[in-house]
């Protein structure tokens, strides 16, 4: 159970609009990513979803109820916080134990689930100490083993892999993945990096400004975007964007090509122009190339590329490999 | 900076703050020191240090002089009924002003704390003739209300800032957990506020017991407490030091006792959240 319908709801702030109408259907155990640059609305969205904002108008429905006005408590969701949001005074198990404490469960049955999601999230020795005695990535488990003991029928994460440290977030975004394959619950998270939507989501959402630029599975956002600012904000490095003489002979005011998308050679090629910039990875070369009236270009080739700043390059778009886009920023098809 | 300047500059730090602590406590030490000598020995010019005949003599006087008991109990009352009751009225206070701040809370905040910058003497008049129309003089529920009015801007601010400290995150996810307004004051606000309160209550009981000027103007006998009592000691009929001097370690001990149990509290309180 977990399917999450909300029907043009709208939020302001005083006379500031954060959320324009917006409708959206998330299905009963997808794992939907809400993306989108810092200010976008995604965390506000998630809080109303969470009824710690009330929505200025709309509705909110949780499989099939209307709970747009229903305290947080009321809606059976669960939700991990970007600081984790710990009760500082509590032992870890007591912690864990929170909200089936709330729901008034007997204390055998507490402390079996306590023991299971310490297993679980390796947390088992830790029962006892508290919270600021554990490492960013232990106190991330806690906040999660807090959410799955409930049963909810969806989980909330407000950005909760932004406090660690780039090798425990690559670890911490498989255990999520993993965690949703084993309990097949509905789960939205909000982040502003793509990388995370792209590896964990099976659903999408875009939002720029309150708004939803488009929804849709990771792949299909990275090869058909509905507009610039999808085919900007997903897929890194960005995709290159080429306006004038170039667009216009594809019928296009823009034409959009992503760095793995553009063929380098020293010999010949469509376009010519110089290096800038040259970043070997070994694994792969990221150039950045000045292509004179084209602009300065983001290349990715794989494996060691052998040049270096100032050397003269040719680079070739795969042509079915292009995007266009009219004059509103809106993709061709 | 090389090792050996940080040395040196830290044994300067370190003598330095021992020099201004010893300048600080020198009054206390001298009083108490005054206390244990004969009246001949206290005004003795060059002054006696510690070789002179120690004696308990004067508290054995201050003691059959006056009733040091009935002036502590009233001290006691007052300083921890005003607070008690200040804190029940500024809870609320910071409570409102920390969680669901309005367009005009930090003006509010800022006019409580100009109460603080008025000489008390400039209204001494008024307060004076109220109390003596309402019966208040020399009465210790007077002196409770007194007290309270005074240092109420100081407490609602202390217990603001340590609000203000709890983050809103932590409440939310109680929300979130199923905690219903009740379970969410019980189970996680007042735990985490409760140091909070604790250094405020300490901190306003040691400034209660201290005040001197509205206990001194509005009591005469009977709900005079500590502060009363030392200064009965100020006669005008001459000066008795170490007479005074008793009263006054008689009078301070049980503050400084309380104090130098709880300095970890009051260095929090005094900090005002300033440090975490």
């Amino acid at each position: 159970m977990g399917s999450i319908t909300l029907s043009k709801i709208t939020k302001t702030f005083g006379p500031k609009e954060v959320i324009p109408p917006l409708d959206l259907q998330i299905n009963e155990g997808e794992f939907v990513v809400f993306v989108g640059p810092s200010g976008c609305g995604k965390s506000t969205l998630l809080r109303l979803i969470a009824g710690l904002e009330d929505v200025t108008s709309g509705q909110i429905s949780i499989n099939g109820e209307e709970v747009t006005l229903a305290p947080p408590a009321k809606r059976g969701l669960a939700m991990v916080f970007q600081s984790y949001a710990l009760y500082p005074h509590m032992s870890v198990k007591k912690n864990i134990a929170f909200p089936l404490k709330m729901a008034k469960k007997s204390q055998s049955e507490i402390d079996e689930k306590v023991t299971n999601a310490a297993k679980v999230l390796n947390l088992t020795e830790y029962l006892d100490h508290r919270p600021g005695q554990l490492s960013g990535g232990q106190r991330q488990r806690v906040a999660i083993g807090r959410a799955i003991v409930r049963e909810p029928a969806a989980f909330l994460f407000d950005e909760p892999l932004s406090n660690l440290d780039a090798a425990l977030r690559v670890n911490m975004r498989a255990e999520i993945s993993d965690l949703h394959r084993q309990l097949e619950t509905t789960m939205i998270y909000v982040t502003h990096d793509q990388v995370e939507a792209m590896t964990m989501a099976d659903k999408i959402v875009v939002l720029q400004a309150g708004r939803i630029e488009q929804v849709g599975a990771p792949l299909e956002l990275y090869e058909t975007p509905r507009n610039k600012f999808v085919a900007g904000f997903i897929g890194s490095p960005r995709m290159n964007f080429i306006e004038g003489h170039e667009a216009a002979k594809h019928d296009a005011h823009t034409i959009g090509i992503r760095p793995e998308h553009l063929t380098i050679s020293t010999e010949s090629g469509a376009w010519q122009g110089k290096v800038g910039l040259a970043e070997h990875l070994g694994s792969d070369t990221f150039l950045r190339v000045d292509a004179g009236p084209l602009g300065e270009l983001t290349v990715r080739a794989i494996g060691d590329v052998k040049v270096k700043y100032g050397d003269t390059v040719f680079l070739s778009p795969d042509p079915s490999k292009i995007h266009r886009f009219d004059a509103g920023g809106l993709a061709l098809r | 900076m090389s090792r050996r300047s940080s040395t040196r500059r830290k044994a300067l730090m370190t003598v330095l703050a021992w020099a201004v602590g010893l300048l600080l406590f020198f009054p206390i030490l001298w009083t108490v020191l005054t206390s244990f000598k004969t009246e001949a020995v206290a005004i003795a010019d060059p002054p006696v240090w510690f070789n002179f005949d120690w004696t308990l003599e004067n508290y054995a006087t201050v003691q059959e002089r006056s009733n040091y008991g009935r002036h502590f109990w009233n001290s006691v009352v007052v300083s921890v009924g005003s607070t008690l009751l200040g804190v029940i009225i500024a809870v609320p206070a910071a409570w409102a002003m920390a969680f669901v701040p309005g367009k005009r809370t930090r003006d509010i905040l800022m006019w409580m704390l100009s109460t603080k910058m008025l000489p008390p003497v400039g209204v001494l008049i008024p307060i004076y003739l109220i109390f003596r129309n309402l019966g208040l003089l020399d009465t210790r529920i007077g002196l409770v209300i007194v007290l309270m009015l005074i240092n109420l801007p100081i407490i609602v601010w202390m217990l603001y800032t340590y609000f203000k400290e709890i983050p809103g995150e932590i409440l939310e996810a109680s929300r979130m957990d199923g905690a219903g307004l009740r379970e969410e004051i019980l189970y996680v606000l007042t735990p985490m506020a409760v140091p909070g309160i604790a250094s405020t209550l300490l901190l306003n009981v040691i400034l209660a017991w201290n005040e001197a000027f509205w206990t001194l103007n509005l009591t005469a006998a009977k709900a005079a407490p500590l502060t009363a009592f030392i200064a009965s000691y100020s006669s005008p009929e001459g000066l008795f030091y170490a007479k005074l001097s008793a009263a006054s370690t008689m009078a301070i001990a049980p503050i400084m006792i309380l104090g130098w149990f709880s300095q970890k509290q009051l260095v929090r309180g005094l900090t005002f959240g300033a440090v975490k």
